[in-house]
């Protein structure tokens, strides 16, 4: 555990960087300092390894001080991503993953030994290890970043805005690495951002700095989507934070309706039948007075896309067209966000559940999710009910998703 | 040109060659090994970098004839001693170099500085293993100017009585014959390309880094 006592910083000239802070980071948990520009978030996270000394106050890591330790010392036992990476230009990517290695004195063999399976686990292809950092992109760059951060197998990784420098999609793709990653490593990360969403997206525990050095909230995401500490989070958390705290609810049972499916295959076949308007009339049901969208299902089950009644004319072939891809898909354990996403991104309005598999389950509408939320809301009021309540209110309710998985 | 003259000459002026190659290069590199860890200070601490680049301006203005004369009376060596031409031309060196030196590491990336820093390097270590050979390129170029400087400059010792190539523009003036300050001028040419040659191949195999396509493959 680190833990700031009291930690004040106070440049030459008055300025509060960080004004007297008490505030303690769990070991093994993904911590992310998020804040506006200029509150000191920078600032607390290089206190940690002394890169900055506080001007009043003590941070200590497992209740030592860390200024009983030698600074260099300190540094080689706590990882440290920066923003700009800051690779070595002159050393292969190898050769920069190995610099802790080296300075605590391992040979040269070994700790590129050690650095070639780093390379391997932030997701870099073994091809890279001679390269030199001017030859990788800036999201090979982040990842040597990571790796060089890790290589001496600290129990505490400082990352300070590490992916703010890489274009949204790398971004995106670096974020869900670093979920994967500290799932698997369980390191204690200090994550500085001005980003709530990365915040909200990676953090088990979310700091809100505020203007001045100070802390507004300490807080879980759910917590903090639901529960502001004051107008500053409630602001900085963003205005669709309503929408957004409904990543963390858990969608549960919905009750699902059985759409009408079409056989992706005879569907097909159907329309390439030339001339035989009777049978394509009886798969298709154009003009029939059928609900306007059918689902198509492959042989094995899994969702197509939408097809168009109202769009059908007899005896004409079946085109591309005519099926609509567009909506997410519900998957088992998916939010209420997810649920609420896939009704409203689908064409006929309701959002499409499969198995883990991939096979459908059903379809719900967007009323059946806000009835879910309107649950979700009151269970959270009522402290004796655990988690939504499910209710049936349609009569032709099929199945549930929880009972599918 | 009369190459006879040459020819008869020639055991004379090859060693006047040696003589300069020795008496521009030693100084060329004694001073930037001097100018290393001055510059490496001036960059550190900032209020030292302004009297530092201030003296070596200055050094620099001394003319080197006044150098020249002035050496064995500080230093106790004879006039003639080619001591006071080393001397003279490795102050001159470290007063180009130590401007070079402390620019070239001030201008280290700060990501990379930080990044050194934040992995636990001490400050010695970080100066030797990661911001001079990331100077590297800076430094060399400064040198470059350094080198083909001395190498100039070494041919005024000539007016002391310190034997080099500079001894063929005396003899040329005094003879009133232009085929001494001709072969001079080409040979003292023909070292500063040398040395620029040595200095330009060494900055780029000690920066493999930088020749990314080869690197690449």
């Amino acid at each position: 555990m680190i833990s700031f006592r009291s930690v004040g910083k106070t440049y030459p000239g008055g300025t509060h960087a960080v004004a007297g802070i008490d505030l303690d980071i769990p070991a093994g948990k993904l911590t992310v300092f998020v804040g506006p520009s200029g509150c000191g978030k920078t600032t607390c996270l290089r206190m940690i390894n002394r890169m900055v000394e506080p001007s009043t106050g003590t941070v200590a890591i497992d209740g030592v001080d860390v200024r009983d330790t030698h600074a260099a010392q300190l540094r080689r036992g706590i990882g440290y991503v920066l923003q700009n990476v800051g690779l070595f230009p002159h050393r292969t990517v190898l050769d920069n993953i190995a610099t802790v290695p080296v300075l605590n004195g391992v040979g040269r063999r070994r700790a590129r030994a050690r650095a070639a399976e780093l390379l391997e686990r932030v997701g870099l292809s073994p091809e890279v290890a001679r390269r030199y950092p001017a030859q990788l992109s800036g999201g090979q760059q982040q990842r040597v970043g990571v790796a060089r951060a890790l290589a001496a197998d600290p129990p505490i990784l400082l990352m300070d805005e590490p992916f703010s420098a890489v274009d949204p999609v790398v971004r995106a793709q670096l974020q869900d690495e670093m979920v994967r990653l500290q799932a698997e490593l369980g390191k204690t990360v200090v994550f500085v951002t001005h980003d709530i969403d990365e915040a909200l997206h990676l953090g088990d525990l979310i700091v809100v700095f505020a203007p001045g050095g100070r802390i507004a909230q300490v807080a879980e995401p759910a917590t903090l989507l639901a529960a502001p500490a004051d107008d500053f989070v409630a602001d900085f958390v963003g205005h669709d934070r309503g929408y957004r705290a409904l990543s963390f609810a858990d969608a549960g049972p919905l009750p699902m309706v059985q759409a009408p499916t079409v056989d992706f295959a005879s569907a097909v076949a159907a329309a390439h039948a030339d001339g035989q308007v009777g049978e394509y009339d009886d798969v298709l049901g154009a003009g029939r007075g059928l609900p306007r969208w059918a689902l198509l299902v492959d042989d094995r089950g899994h969702p197509q896309g939408w097809l168009d009644r109202a769009g059908l004319v007899a005896g004409r072939p079946l085109t591309r067209d005519d099926i609509r891809l567009g909506g997410t898909l519900i998957r088992p354990g998916g939010s209420l966000r997810s649920a609420l996403d896939a009704s409203l991104s689908s064409p006929s309005g309701a959002g499409v559940a499969v198995d883990a598999d991939g096979r459908l389950i059903g379809t719900v509408s967007a009323q059946a999710v806000l009835a879910a939320i309107e649950r979700s809301r009151a269970a959270a009021a009522s402290p004796e009910a655990e988690g939504p309540v499910v209710g049936f209110a349609d009569s032709d309710t099929v199945r549930a998703v929880g009972e599918a998985r | 040109m009369n190459w006879d003259w040459l020819a008869r000459n020639a055991s004379e002026i090859i060693s006047w060659t040696l003589a300069h190659v020795l008496l521009s290069g030693v100084p060329t590199v004694v001073g930037l090994a001097l100018s290393i860890p001055l510059g490496a200070l001036a960059s550190r601490y900032r209020w030292a970098y302004p009297p530092t680049v201030t003296i070596a301006g200055l050094l620099y203005t001394i003319p080197s004839i006044a150098l020249f004369v002035l050496l064995p009376g500080i230093l106790g060596t004879g006039i003639l001693d080619p001591i006071n031409v080393i001397v003279a031309l490795t102050l001159y060196t470290v007063a180009l170099m130590v401007r070079t030196v402390a620019d070239a590491l001030t201008a280290v990336p700060p990501d990379v500085r930080q990044a050194a820093v934040a992995m636990g390097y001490r400050p010695l270590r970080r100066l030797i293993t990661v911001e001079l050979p990331v100077a590297i390129p800076v430094i060399g170029a400064g040198l470059r100017v350094a080198a083909v400087s001395n190498v100039s400059l070494v041919a005024v010792a000539a007016l002391i009585g310190v034997p080099q190539l500079g001894q063929l523009f005396t003899q040329g003036q005094q003879l009133d014959f232009y085929t001494p300050i001709v072969a001079g001028i080409v040979l003292c040419a023909a070292i500063a390309v040398i040395f620029d040659a040595i200095i330009l191949s060494t900055v780029k195999l000690a920066t493999p880094w930088r020749r990314l396509g080869r690197a690449a493959a």
